[in-house]
């Protein structure tokens, strides 16, 4: 299929567009097959590039001849074009509607992206299984490196190499993974150094109703348990629910069938929830004509906040047992895509420091989400504006950003990175020049799309000098502690970053931001300077004078 | 005093939010109850109260002014019985000299002591805004409070308002608080006036009152009209009609414009505040309770409608020139909100720490807003209390946050000044009126705020603060949307640590500030020295260093010490357990070691050199 089937009409002058805390701008719009360009052919205006694909929805209305189409993106931007001519306005916008729901993966930008950088460090290859296990082998010897899935035949959505523990073999993954909901047998997803103790995650047991157990499943959770030892199963489900399933084959770990472990329940919404939420929250951040009671009780009504602060919670609670109670935890909720994968990766921030640097941070990510086999293509298919019945669009990964950014202000120099690394995350998440998100799994990134060889990894991007530089938080001191948050609802604050993001000038607040960023270069400035002229005055010291006896 | 049991042992304090606790000796004194390395003061004291017993001891729970919220268990009941009735009987002063300002001294003469009290000049505040001028005089009428007895002395009218014309507008207003200047905007030349509501009833009328109005109109050339904000809500307003008070009817004044406020009354505010305490002091409270609880107390609704008057004056006098009166009842609670909001809009000046010290002096201190009454100093009226002046320090706040480097004080100051409205440590604050602290002789008996303040003045500087956005933003803009009016959690939950960030940036970066002004020195210090060791080159090493009392080991061979960066040391208070309590107490004491390098004054040694 060629895009030019789909532009109708590629270009229009005489567009103006408006923009939030942006004076408007007239000029030329064209359609390309990836991108909406409004360009005023002056040489000191900014361009709008817009990529065809972060466009979330779009509203036509007209006033006599003069069309207005309401651009919604999924980074929540709302722009808005004013077209001359009916037939124009009629035709951008059905070209834009069909060019930004595109089906087909392959058409996607990043196939036909060419970075205009010069890639040094190939984001694709800075994270592999066997590099994060290099470092398991440094701790422990008692996890191995699993081939099992090397064709993903036993798990479609688990990368080709898995941790284990060492005394399992394959045999009995094979048949733990046939008793666990998409194959998600309990892998390692977390070794804590300081005692030893381990955070697994799998995917629900298929007991169904009738109680079915897995002697293999149960072998394999107890191999991860110290002699002694107990642990405890976070299930992310609330027993309600949890019970519910095993009316579709799925359920939880009878405690009889597995007495060394105590399942502990939690609440976290599935994803059509969050979904909903997602979008109530953005209406009313959105709506400027709210009293100071509707937006309060729109903010509750949406129901957010405390999604945030239960999946915090239960990370919390993974992170305890793990750290305070030593004990080993197996985190699942439904497949174990989703709510698992939050707590297994915020477990991760408060106790493990490197997940605190911007390296570590994108290790985790690439292990606990992309490898992990978080469906970032359907989740991320559409965002706040979307207006059609969610299909299996959810915010579960700007859920888990928005948990990060809450650490974040409660630790503001412990972590390497800031608010605006995890800003470009969500961005990129949702739609993004580089493949790092495209597909739904390891098998189907890696080897079905090839975006390896096709695309350009958002890391490789990242991670060069020039923009690297944008994403470091100047606080940064490490800590080579464990971090507990304050998950009170008082302590607890909207991102505004992301959900104010366009409806606020932070003008004063980036002035105020830079100024700080000021102090601490004048201070580490300072301290240099001071080194360097108090080995000018020991080196001084030393020099021989030849009258230096009298 | 003497039947006060003084010490109990064996306490135990409990975390309000946690199952924290801790375990020590419990001392009452005259003025201070003391728990290990946290004192209360009496006067912060709101309510004591006795819960029934269990099985660990009896519980006591105190209920401070300032937002803490304490819980004791005292193992035997009679101990916690005497504690109790002790408490009782010691924080419910009844008269002034019971009050701690009396007994404060803190080892001061008598001259520091009448400095203290002259860092705060009305007259020259008043100067500065450029009145007495050719159309704003100093009246003599109030010398002796004679006409308002809540005003202070001194009191700025329109040059065309006779005696006859205050005396006479002063008795058709409550409690004769007639129309009087308190912001001058030299610019546009308009005024902000204050008053209380007139007498009007449903039809009373008087000359002088529209006299006086006139004469305001008159005084600024620029544009006749004069807003008048009445800052009650309508209906308010007109059920005091029914009281023989009421509001300005539009048609007996010329050029009036009227204009209806709607800020709440001290008894709504009273029980918003009670409200809001009450959510937010609940344990293992949920997002959705949090939420709808904070909507209902109305709080920020109040706290935003105040943002919106000072808003509305302040474009009426910044954008249209337009002088503003503003009254609301008695015109010392709502109308001292709004002015002093105003003014903080208008005029860069009062975002400094001192020009936020004569804003408080001028707008609320001596225009009588009511301390004693609305703060609870003396057992009083239940009914009188109400978190009016709390209120305006957390609308600055809110700017604070819009505006973060507007203000040359971070809200750590706002938290002080609100610890000591409570006190009574010092005199600033007590009593209701000018008058009434003449009579208590409090220049003579008592200290000054805010020559404490100033003397500490580097713990409540904002790091960010840039002298040159006064000039950018001479008037503040502030957005009113309803995000931008956020829970004040570091006011009401001051002494709740586990609430807090674990890390701040605020004490970072001022910890940093600090840090950097001493290298500054050691650098220059440093510089010297090496100048003067290129320079003396022949002199021996030894001789040079005794000009100096370098400390030897800074500049020892082969030792040149690496400083840390600030920071890596002391901020490891990161699991919740060493948290500061006031954040901004401990700035000093965790810098001590970074300050060693100390290198005497190089002045003195360029000076044994030259001789």
């Amino acid at each position: 299929m060629e895009f030019a089937e789909l532009i109708k009409t590629p270009r229009v002058d005489g567009v103006v567009l408006h923009r939030p805390f942006l004076p408007t701008v007239e000029g030329t719009l064209c359609l390309t097959g990836h991108h909406l360009i409004l360009s005023s052919r002056q040489d000191n205006t900014e361009e709008l590039w817009l990529l065809h694909s972060n466009i979330d929805a779009i509203e036509k209305r007209f006033i006599g001849s003069l069309g207005t189409i309401i651009v919604k993106c999924k980074d929540l931007r709302i722009i808005q074009l004013d077209i001359p001519g009916m037939e124009e306005c009629l035709n951008i916008a059905s070209s834009i509607e069909a060019l930004s729901t595109l089906d087909s993966v392959s058409l996607m930008y990043p196939f036909f992206y060419r970075p205009m950088f010069e890639v040094i460090e190939d984001g694709w290859h800075l994270f592999s299984p066997e590099e994060a296990f290099k470092d398991l082998e440094s701790m422990t010897d008692e996890w191995r490196l699993s081939e099992v899935n090397k064709d993903f035949t036993v798990c479609p959505s688990y990368p080709s190499l898995v941790t284990v523990p060492k005394d399992i073999d394959d045999d009995t993954l094979c048949k733990a993974a046939a008793f666990r909901h998409g194959g998600r047998f309990p892998v390692l997803s977390y070794y804590h150094k300081k005692n030893g103790m381990v955070m697994m995650r799998a995917g629900q047991p298929l007991t169904g109703t009738n109680g079915r157990r897995c002697k293999e499943d149960e072998k394999l959770i107890n191999a991860t348990l110290r002699a002694g030892k107990r642990g405890y199963i976070i299930d992310t489900r609330t027993i309600a629910v949890a019970q519910q399933a095993k009316a579709r084959g799925g359920g939880f770990e009878q405690e009889a069938n597995y007495p060394q472990w105590r399942r502990i329940h939690k609440a976290i919404e599935r994803s059509n929830i969050l979904q909903e939420s997602l979008i109530k929250l953005v209406e009313a951040c959105n709506d400027q004509s709210n009293s100071m009671d509707r937006w309060l009780s729109k903010l509750e009504a949406s129901n957010w906040q405390s999604h945030v602060k239960e999946i915090l919670t239960t990370a919390c609670l993974a992170a305890q047992c793990i750290d305070r109670s030593g004990a080993s935890v197996l985190v699942h909720g439904t497949e174990g895509t989703d709510s698992t994968l939050q707590v297994t990766s915020l477990a991760q921030i408060i106790l493990e420091p490197a997940c605190r640097t911007i390296r570590g941070f994108q290790a985790l990510v690439e292990r606990e989400w992309l490898q992990a086999g978080h469906p970032f293509q359907q989740r991320c298919a559409q965002s706040a504006y979307s207006n059609g019945k969610p299909r299996s669009e959810a915010p579960v990964f700007l859920l888990f950003l928005d948990c990060v950014w809450q650490i974040l202000r409660q630790f503001p120099c412990s972590f390497q990175f800031n608010e605006h690394f995890l800003i470009t995350l969500f961005e990129h998440a949702y739609a993004s020049q580089f493949g790092t998100f495209l597909g739904n799994s390891a098998a189907e990134s890696r080897v079905k799309l090839k975006l390896s060889r096709k695309t350009v990894s958002l890391w490789s991007w990242v991670n060069r000098p020039q923009e690297l530089e944008r994403f470091v938080n100047p606080l940064y001191e490490p800590n080579s502690l464990v971090i507990w948050p304050s998950v009170a609802p008082q302590s607890l604050l909207l991102w505004e970053g992301v959900f104010l993001r366009w409806n606020r000038s932070t003008k004063f607040l980036d002035e105020a931001y830079e100024e700080m960023v000021h102090i601490i270069e004048y201070n580490k400035e300072l301290q240099n300077k001071v080194n360097s002229l108090r080995r000018q005055l020991a080196q001084l010291e030393t020099e021989d004078s030849p009258l230096q006896t009298p | 005093i003497e039947a006060i049991r003084n010490t109990v042992e064996q306490v135990k304090l409990l975390d309000r939010f946690s199952n924290k606790s801790t375990t020590g000796t419990l001392h009452l004194t005259a003025t201070h109850l003391i728990f290990v390395e946290s004192n209360i003061l009496h006067h912060h004291i709101a309510s004591v109260e006795k819960l029934s017993l269990t099985t660990s001891g009896c519980p006591l729970l105190i209920q401070c002014r300032n937002f803490r919220v304490v819980h004791f268990v005292v193992p035997r009941e009679r101990d916690c019985h005497d504690v109790y009735s002790s408490l009782l009987r010691l924080l419910r002063p009844v008269s002034y000299d019971e009050l701690y300002a009396f007994s404060y001294n803190p080892k001061q003469n008598e001259q520091q002591r009448d400095e203290g009290w002259q860092l705060i000049d009305l007259g020259a505040e008043f100067e500065r805004m450029g009145v007495p001028c050719d159309q704003w005089q100093l009246t003599d009428v109030n010398r002796d409070y004679k006409v308002c007895e809540t005003y202070p002395r001194d009191l700025y009218v329109p040059i065309t308002a006779s005696k006859p014309i205050i005396v006479g507008s002063s008795k058709f207003r409550s409690k004769g608080r007639f129309p009087v200047l308190t912001y001058f905007y030299q610019e546009r030349k308009a005024a902000v006036c204050r008053c209380s509501q007139p007498l009007s009833g449903f039809s009373a009328r008087c000359l002088e009152d529209e006299h006086m109005l006139q004469a305001i109109s008159k005084a600024n050339h620029n544009n006749r009209y004069v807003y008048v904000m009445d800052t009650r809500p309508k209906l308010n307003a007109l059920a005091n009609r029914a009281a023989g008070k009421g509001y300005e009817n539009e048609d007996n004044y010329s050029n009036i414009r009227f204009q209806f406020v709607g800020i709440e009354n001290i008894h709504v505010m009273r029980s918003s505040l009670q409200k809001l305490l009450e959510v937010v002091g609940t344990r293992s409270l949920s997002v959705m309770d949090y939420l709808v609880g904070l909507e209902n107390s109305g709080w920020l609704r109040h706290i935003k409608a105040i943002v919106d008057a000072a808003i509305f004056l302040t474009k009426a006098v910044t954008v249209e020139g337009a002088s503003v009166l503003v009254h609301c009842s008695d015109g010392w609670d709502r109308t001292a909100q709004v002015c002093s909001l105003g003014a903080l809009l208008m005029d860069p000046y009062y975002r400094t720490i001192k020009g936020f010290m004569v804003l408080i002096e001028k707008d609320w201190i001596s225009f009588g807003h009511k301390f004693a009454d609305r703060c609870d100093q003396l057992d009083g009226d239940p009914k009188e209390v109400s978190p009016i002046f709390t209120q305006f320090l957390e609308c600055v706040w809110q700017l604070t946050e819009q505006f973060p480097q507007a203000f040359q004080f971070s809200e750590w100051f706002l938290i002080q000044i609100h610890e000591h409205i409570h006190s009574c440590q010092f005199g600033n604050f007590l009593g209701n009126s000018q008058r009434q602290r003449e009579e208590l002789q409090l220049k003579e008996r008592t200290y000054s705020l805010w020559d404490h303040l100033l003397s500490e003045q580097q713990l409540y500087l904002n790091p960010v603060y840039s002298p040159s956005f006064a000039e950018t933003h001479p008037v503040l803009e502030p957005s009113t949307q309803p995000w931008n009016f956020k829970f004040w959690r570091n006011m009401y939950h001051q002494f709740d640590r586990s609430m807090h960030p674990r890390q701040s940036i605020l004490k970072n970066t001022v910890m940093l500030k600090e840090n950097s002004k001493e290298l500054e020195s050691t650098v220059r210090e440093l510089q010297a020295v090496i100048y003067l060791c290129k320079t003396y080159l022949l002199l021996s090493w030894s001789y040079i260093l005794s000009l100096y009392t370098l400390p030897v080991h800074s500049v020892h061979p082969g030792k040149a010490q690496e400083d840390t960066p600030v920071g890596s040391g002391e901020e490891r208070t990161v699991e919740g357990s060493s948290a500061t309590e006031n954040g901004y107490g401990e700035i000093k004491g965790s810098f001590g070691s970074k300050s060693e390098p100390a290198i005497v004054s190089l002045e003195f040694g360029v000076a044994r050199m030259t001789c």
